[in-house]
């Protein structure tokens, strides 16, 4: 058992998968000569060469178009978006091309392909650079989103994704890139659509993924610390499918759910988790269910201003201690 | 920039040929006519964009493919897939949105898909698919095959990112793609002329050193040569092809648009009527004698049979069991 | 003249019926007493009768629907009578669903429970009106189904969420509480105004414990004799099967004449003693629990006793009871004898002051003088409400309930 960055995970997942199916490539921009803008790819041209590492000129719509196309022909491409926020440039290839393909075509043409790079907000990058899209493509029949919090599950799910034959939209996390943890020296895959409880607990149930578990637990440990609460932290994984099971499994323990989530509020990723929630679990609620969600505005780049639009421990505590009628 | 020989003559060693291709273009008409007095009666719905007048473009680059290369088209395509050797029952079956058709009753007109020949649609996003059949050619560079991908597509996604972006990186990475444009000079109801600054789209090449052709679009001969240096200079060399082929659309942009009207007129449109792909090779056939009259009326009977059989099949074809909707929008 | 016949409220608590079957047929000829259409209440399936004479001219709620109480679900009239404007007045159905759903927001008064908590606590008053509308109870999903699954009545409950919203904990401070106001039995009682003492331990002990203080008593109890006397009317064979739980009905009745102090209703701020024992019998029926009432049970032969309570398990069973049926109870008796329960405590039937849980009779050692016999033994666990019964109030009922199952004759002593 390795102690790695998340950034290594992601590299490591690559490598094996390119070593293991030679029809896997990657391809994006500053990806091969460059080592990857946020050295995901550190090592990947040297090892497989320009035909299985390709660097493009700075067209998302194209090249995102050509994954789907080389997918079309069998190909299992990775198309790497520097930021998911260049990404919008190509989602009518994501939306209309990837996601579409195989229903369309009657069940002929699978899409073994996987859109991955950073998505959320890093630090004072302004509005159109801090932005969480999870709920956008998971919005979508025929993608599967996948957004891993730690380097375990990152590296787990960027193996199912690549071996998927469904478009996989994996949303990694820029300020998650440098975040260590243990993964193991054998190899694993997480399979998409299981969510992970990464604390037990049992009087409320926090929801989150991605850069928001760091902050669930967070809140958990502050709330056992200071309020005597017991919080069950979910990490949701892959927000399509969505683990529906786990969350109202935990949610009939607890009787009492917080979401925390880094996009925007209005039909956010929390948004689908409470309908689900509110239908399967209704005779089980103690209380509504709180959202702890990045404010409804493009972010803004002054320092404090970006933190309190943020989601925070502290947020996500003030939100317990509402459902569990502790104010 | 190099043109294509028009009119070149024909040669008497290739009759089973151009017999061949005549034939495939009166299918094709006869197909589109019966296909639109389908949508009249309402058998066919949403949009549907039918190809007269267009038909020596499909037909005569097809016919310079090989069975294994990649087709991706835009969203008037019946023509590319009964060219394909789809069989008409297929392709109507699918306009009629039945379990038969080649989608499934899934697609419809504007999505026709054929996995075992390669024919990986027909897209209704204008340029969305230029970049697809470029990661086709990606592919079989790739994997060192000498397929090619072919992309057809009308005068007015040239006016697209998509486009400029895939024809730079196709040039950039050589890939083994034929660009084809067909000008048939009306985006909906816009003229290239009010749409795009430079009228000449073979000239488009330029911006990326791609090797260019301009091709009569209303001869299936001309079309069909084109292709076949655009597709020798794929798989020899590696590199791209932009082919304008200048061709006309007899009916409206779709079944739901004008034919004429203000966009252009009557005399413009039997003007370019004098052009057409199917009377000019018949009579060149006649006229040399590679072709009888009877022959000829033999096989506008059997065509017809052929259709009217595509449609009593799709008339009879189920529709998509209720319990698929659900299917097929993942993959196990 | 026409008869409107409306949904009536065929159940203390009842605010809407769902029409079952109807007996008559439109077109069909009625008499006044006639059943038309057989009604399901909140409690029981009932029957909706003709209060005139006609025609069934008109259904307005056919088989299956759910109508309010006081709605029109049909007319009866002279067979060439004009009914137009009665259903003119009756509306479409479309009006009377608008209507419903108004009234839904902005509930009226219920007649039913208004009558039936003329005599409530005033502190249940009280908290009811602390709601928005004076009616809905705010409760949280889980406070309903924990309620609903423990018998607790949510309107005599305070919420401590925001506005008052019922929670989970609300709920589980709580102990089972009725879900309506029970009718009043017949017969004559009187009032005790509380002493001090009484107050302060009703307060404290509720306070502690929930609203209702319970305490168990337990005692086994020989059933040789009782076995036997059983065993002895039962050859009499005339049709009527005595049963050990009619015995312990007959019983319990006449030990609590003889301890009046544990046949009594806590009022909140009285207890009320009654004069006649009411004995109320839990059955199980299919989707929960009901509990028919052997009225007199005191003054009834044992034989009439055995027919009675026979009749009412199964029209319990049947969903049949009428409400003056399974209300006015003055004291409970469970017996999950049949179950093989040993031992078990029952909860304690509002605003009843007890109940006895009665279990298996079962052959067990016993050392009677000096010696091991087998016996036929039976455990008896009364709960009672400690507000109204002290502990040895409830030992020395006990006692006699013991000293008369181990000696029948005493019954008639």
């Amino acid at each position: 058992m390795a102690t790695i960055t998340y950034r290594d995970a992601l590299n490591h997942a690559l490598r094996e998968e390119m070593e293991r199916d030679p029809d896997v490539f990657l391809m994006g921009e500053e990806v091969g000569v460059y080592q990857g803008a946020y050295k995901v790819s550190r090592g990947l041209l040297e090892a497989f060469g320009e035909r299985r590492v390709v660097d493009t000129p700075i067209a998302e719509y194209g090249f995102a178009g050509i994954g789907v196309g080389a997918a079309m022909a069998g190909l299992r491409p990775v198309i790497e978006f520097m930021t998911w926020n260049f990404a919008l440039l190509a989602i009518d290839q994501v939306v209309n091309s990837a996601a579409k393909m195989l229903y369309m075509s009657g069940g002929q043409i699978p899409m073994p392909l996987v859109f991955r790079g950073p998505g959320g907000a890093a630090l004072q990058l302004a509005a159109q650079h801090s932005q969480a899209f999870e709920s956008w493509f998971a919005n979508v029949p025929g993608l599967k989103v996948a957004a891993p919090a730690t380097p375990y599950d990152a590296k787990g799910l960027l193996k199912a994704a690549i071996r998927d034959n469904n478009p996989v939209v994996f949303l990694e996390g820029e300020m998650l890139y440098n975040t260590k943890g243990e993964v193991p020296d054998e190899e694993y895959v997480i399979p998409l659509g299981s969510a992970d409880i990464k604390r037990e607990g049992t009087d409320v149930t926090l929801v989150s993924h991605s850069k928001t578990v760091a902050v669930a637990l967070k809140a958990a440990e502050q709330l056992e610390a200071e309020h005597g609460v017991s919080a069950e932290v979910i990490d949701l994984r892959t927000i399509r499918p969505l683990d529906v099971e786990a969350i109202t499994m935990s949610v009939r323990k607890t009787n009492r759910c917080v979401i925390v989530e880094e996009g925007w509020p209005f039909c956010g990723v929390g948004a689908q988790v409470v309908d689900d929630i509110q239908r399967d679990t209704f005779d089980y609620l103690d209380a509504p269910v709180l959202r702890v969600t990045g404010a409804d505005v493009p972010m803004p780049y002054n320092k404090h201003l970006e933190r309190s639009a943020k989601p925070s421990p502290d947020k996500v505590v003030q939100a317990v201690q509402r459902v569990a009628y502790l104010d | 920039m190099a043109q294509s020989a028009t009119l070149r003559e024909l040669d008497a060693d290739r009759v089973e040929f151009y017999t061949h291709l005549l034939r495939q273009m009166l299918q094709i008409r006869r197909f589109e006519e019966k296909a639109g007095e389908a949508y009249a009666q309402g058998k066919i719905g949403g949009f549907c964009h039918l190809y007269i007048g267009q038909e020596a473009v499909a037909v005569g680059a097809l016919a310079a493919l090989r069975e294994d290369d990649y087709v991706f088209t835009s969203y008037r395509e019946h023509a590319h897939a009964l060219a394909r050797g789809m069989s008409a029952r297929a392709v109507m079956a699918e306009l009629y949105g039945k379990a038969d058709g080649c989608s499934k009753g899934m697609g419809g007109s504007m999505h026709l898909f054929d996995r075992e020949r390669n024919f990986l649609g027909g897209h209704a996003i204008v340029g969305s698919h230029i970049p697809l059949a470029a990661g086709a050619g990606f592919a079989a560079k790739y994997r060192g095959t000498d397929q090619l991908a072919i992309c057809f597509f009308g005068e007015a996604a040239v006016n697209i990112g998509a486009f400029h972006e895939t024809l730079n990186m196709a040039a950039l990475w050589k890939l083994p793609v034929v660009f084809l444009c067909e000008n048939n000079r009306y985006g909906m109801g816009t003229a290239l002329e009010r749409a795009s600054a430079v009228y000449d789209i073979a000239q488009r090449a330029c911006a990326y050193d791609m090797a260019s052709l301009t091709a009569d679009g209303m001869d299936v001969l001309a079309m069909y040569d084109a292709t076949v240096q655009a597709a020798q200079r794929a798989r020899d060399e590696k590199l791209p092809t932009l082919i304008e082929a200048r061709t006309y659309r007899y009916m409206g942009h779709s079944m739901a648009d004008p034919i004429h009207g203000h966009y252009r007129t009557k005399e413009e449109l039997e003007e370019q009527k004098e052009r057409d792909p199917i009377a000019n090779l018949k009579a060149r056939m006649l006229e040399e004698r590679l072709l009888e009259k009877e022959a000829y009326e033999r096989m506008e009977h059997e065509v017809a049979e052929e259709i009217a059989d595509a449609m009593e099949f799709s008339d009879r074809s189920p529709d998509p069991d209720p319990a698929t909707l659900y299917d097929r929008v993942y993959e196990d | 003249m026409a008869t409107k016949v409306l949904m009536e409220a065929l159940s203390p608590t009842m605010e809407e019926g769902r029409v079952l079957t109807w007996q008559k047929g439109e077109g069909e000829a009625v008499k006044s007493g006639d059943v038309l259409a057989e009604v399901e209440t909140d409690k029981a399936v009932m029957e909706l009768q003709a209060r005139g004479d006609g025609v069934l001219r008109k259904i307005l709620a056919p088989a299956g629907a759910t109508v309010e109480v006081g709605r029109l679900v049909a007319v009866i009239a002279a067979q060439d009578e004009d009914i137009d404007a009665i259903l003119a007045e009756a509306g479409d159905g479309k009006k009377a669903e608008r209507e419903a759903r108004r009234r839904h927001e902005a509930p009226a008064p219920k007649p039913a429970t208004a009558a039936a908590t003329a005599e409530a606590p005033a502190a249940a008053r009280a908290r009811a009106a602390d709601t928005d509308d004076g009616a809905r109870v705010k409760a949280s999903p889980l406070a309903r189904r924990v309620a609903r699954e423990q018998g607790v009545d949510l309107a005599r409950i305070t919420g401590s969420g925001p506005g008052g919203r019922i929670i989970r904990r609300d709920v589980d401070a709580a102990e089972a509480a009725p879900a309506a106001a029970a009718a009043m039995p017949l017969g004559g009682y009187h009032d005790v105004e509380l002493p001090q003492i009484r107050k302060t331990i009703a307060r404290r002990l509720a306070q502690s414990l929930g609203p209702i203080p319970h305490f168990f008593l337990t005692t086994e109890i020989d059933m040789e004799r009782a076995a036997e006397a059983r065993a002895a009317l039962n050859a009499l064979e005339d049709g009527v099967r005595i049963s050990f739980n009619d015995i312990v009905v007959k019983v319990t009745a006449a030990a609590l004449l003889q301890h009046r102090a544990c046949n009594a209703w806590w009022q909140d701020d009285h207890i009320r003693y009654f004069n006649e024992v009411h004995i109320s019998m839990a059955v199980a029926v299919e989707d929960g629990l009901i509990t028919p009432v052997i009225r007199d049970a005191h003054a009834k032969s044992l034989r009439a006793i055995a027919e009675e309570s026979r009749t009412l398990a199964q029209r319990a069973r049947e969903r049949k009871l009428r409400p003056d049926e399974y209300t006015g109870g003055t004291f409970s008796i469970s017996n999950l004898g049949m179950f093989d329960i040993e031992q078990f405590t029952a909860v304690i039937n509002p605003p009843e002051a007890g109940i006895l849980a009665v279990g298996t009779i079962a052959a067990k050692p016993v050392v009677e003088a000096g010696a091991v016999t087998v016996r036929k033994r039976m455990l008896v666990t009364m709960s009672c409400d400690h507000r109204v019964i002290d502990g040895a109030t409830g030992a020395q009922f006990l006692q006699t309930v013991k000293r008369m199952l181990e000696n029948p004759l005493a019954i008639v002593w």
